[in-house]
């Protein structure tokens, strides 16, 4: 018994000291910034502006490559092929590699000379210093959130059901409608909130991509470095209040649909 | 008439193998696929509603063959064994479910589903959750989707296998009821029992093979191989109605053979079981504890892989079992007479 009291607490302290090592320096900018600062600092356009930018490119990132991202969930959840586990490998990927490594690939992906700014320019769309070069930015390094999310939401509907759906007359299409996407809805929604997240505070990629216009974390290390630590902290602030905010409401939306389903 | 036919089907899949099943089903059977887990039953089932594709044979629908056809396309309703009710959805919703498939206007699913509920006895649980409902009460909704779509055959795949006693019986009579209206009905089981109560015909499947197909009598009375002797184990059965008297519960068999039940059962219609390990012969009446006493005639000695089967005819047909060296001891010999014995709670009642 002594025994393991003595590992419990060594555990404990353990486990507190990481805590304490996310939340001081959190605490630390918070305390150092006066409300008044963040006050003004929320009055001037150029912050709001580009929270703004940040907040919608990044939702319209995860809601554009959801169309995708979803249906390669449910086939990695259902079918079986060669290569999957590669394929499973490749997903994961933009989570593993330097962000801003993945902003030079990006870049050579979308500009002027590559296939996808050809056909961008012709309707008069350059995705460099474009909101859509960074949502495409804010979704590479993000997307791996959702397809996992996803794949796990799909692998959990029970198969029987949709065999069950399929023998009451439903075609495929209905059946995944009806019954699969709405059981695993719930997981599909945590991947769209992370994915958007990730996305928001995505800087490497997005800086590579556009400078100008300017999303939060390139304001605060474009503060940071032309003006110091004291006038880059209000803006950090008040991003991080935002988003918090923002994920607190998603995440409260969510479980309320839980709720109604029991 | 014949309503549904499998010709020759085989399959192989994931480790299970169908070996040329071919069976027929009539309107208004009562089919049972009889088999230990993993003989390939579910199989067979998901087979005809177009779940699994055989790799050779065909399946005649009223002579139509429809082995290429599609699941939404095949008249056919199934219901599993945990009932794959969506959880998500109401129990309105989950009955309305293949109505809406078909695209039925809406106040024709509102007086379907209100229907069927009232016949399948959940009329007041259309506006429940799934979560809220009983293994029972599932059930009951898991048949109402099914049968509003009115199949032409419904499937049923171990219905009964996740209930407790007290709502096996409720669902079986529902189900008996359900077949008496017409429904022709094909259902997988691994419960003797289950086929014995409910079943005009039985297909007894082994190893991804039908080893025997017949009535309830020709199967459970002369077992062609010893598998389907073993698997089934009980050849004493008869179909008896209860009556009480001063001395308890006793049930009388279409013979006229009046044995003496358990005191637990109720007057009703069914079947009594007899374990042929539980009846003891002697070569002279005895007075014991047993309650059940008959004189009768050696017809047969059969050794069979348990034991010695002494076949004795009292006016009615009783299979005993026992070892050789009782045999050898006791003398018996065909046409000798004996008396057999045994207690009225070895005696097990089925109703129906």
């Amino acid at each position: 018994m002594k025994k393991i009291a003595t590992l419990q607490l060594v555990f404990t302290l353990l486990g507190g000291l990481v805590l304490l090592f996310i939340i001081a320096p959190l605490a630390g900018l918070f305390l150092s910034t006066t409300p008044n600062q963040i006050f003004n600092t929320a009055g001037e356009e150029e912050v709001t502006s580009s929270i703004w930018l940040t907040v919608i490119t990044s939702i319209s990132g995860t809601i554009v490559f959801a169309f995708a991202a979803i249906p390669l969930a449910w086939i990695l959840a259902r079918k079986q092929f060669p290569m999957k586990k590669l394929v499973i490998g490749v997903i994961d990927l933009p989570v593993v590699i330097p962000h801003s490594a993945a902003g030079i690939a990006l870049l050579g992906f979308v500009s002027r000379d590559s296939l996808l700014g050809q056909a961008g320019s012709m309707v008069g769309l350059n995705f460099v210093g474009h909101p859509a070069g960074i949502a495409i930015a804010m979704a590479f390094v993000s997307i791996p959130y959702l397809i996992n999310a996803a794949r796990d939401g799909f692998a959990g509907v029970p198969e029987r059901l949709e065999k069950a759906a399929l023998t009451l007359g439903a075609s495929p299409a209905r059946v995944f409608f009806t019954i699969t996407l709405p059981l695993a809805w719930r997981n599909i929604v945590s991947g769209l909130i992370m994915m958007f997240a990730r996305g928001m505070s995505e800087f490497g990629a997005v800086i590579v991509i556009a400078y100008h216009p300017m999303v939060t974390p390139v304001l605060i290390y474009e503060r940071f470095g032309a003006f110091g630590l004291k006038y880059a902290r209000p803006v950090a602030v008040l991003f991080i209040l935002i988003s918090l905010a923002l994920f607190i409401f998603l995440r409260s939306l969510s479980k309320e649909k839980e709720g109604n389903r029991q | 008439m014949v309503h549904i036919q499998l010709n020759k089907i085989s399959k192989k899949y994931a480790g299970f193998e169908l070996k040329e099943i071919s069976i027929s089903v009539s309107e208004n059977d009562y089919f049972i696929l009889l088999g230990e887990s993993g003989a390939g039953k579910s199989m067979i089932l998901e087979t005809i509603a177009g779940l699994v594709w055989p790799d050779g044979g065909e399946i005649l629908f009223r002579g139509t063959n429809i082995t290429q056809q599609k699941i939404q396309q095949r008249k056919v309703g199934i219901v599993f064994q945990d009932h794959a009710i969506f959880p998500h959805l109401k129990v309105f919703d989950n009955i309305a479910y293949p109505l809406r498939s078909r695209k039925c206007e809406g106040h024709t699913i509102r007086e379907m589903v209100t229907k069927i509920a009232t016949q399948m006895g959940i009329a007041g649980l259309l506006d429940r959750r799934p979560a809220t409902l009983s293994g029972g009460e599932l059930q009951r909704v898991a048949l109402a989707r099914s049968l509003v779509q009115q199949p032409e055959i419904l499937l049923l795949d171990e219905p009964l296998a996740s209930l407790d006693t007290g709502l096996k019986t409720e669902i079986r009579a529902l189900l008996r009821e359900i077949h008496k209206q017409g429904q022709t009905i094909i259902h997988v089981t691994h419960d003797y029992e289950e086929a014995l109560a409910l079943g005009t015909r039985i297909a007894v499947v082994n190893k991804g093979k039908i080893i025997q197909e017949g009535s309830p009598e020709e199967v459970f009375h002369h077992p062609t191989s010893s598998f389907v002797a073993h698997f089934i184990g009980i050849r004493n059965y008869f179909r008896v109605k209860i009556f009480s008297d001063t001395l308890g519960m006793k049930a009388i068999t279409e013979e006229g053979l009046i044995i003496q039940l358990p005191e637990e059962c109720v007057v009703s219609e069914g079947f009594v079981l007899i374990r042929g390990e539980d009846i003891i012969l002697s070569d002279e009446p005895v007075s014991s504890s047993a309650t059940n006493t008959f004189r009768g005639t050696i017809t047969e000695i059969l050794p069979t892989p348990r034991g010695i089967e002494v076949c004795v005819d009292t006016g009615t047909l009783f299979y005993a079992l026992i070892t050789h060296s009782s045999l050898n001891r006791m003398g018996l010999a065909e046409g000798g007479v004996v008396w057999i014995h045994f207690k009225a709670t070895a005696a097990r009642f089925i109703k129906i």
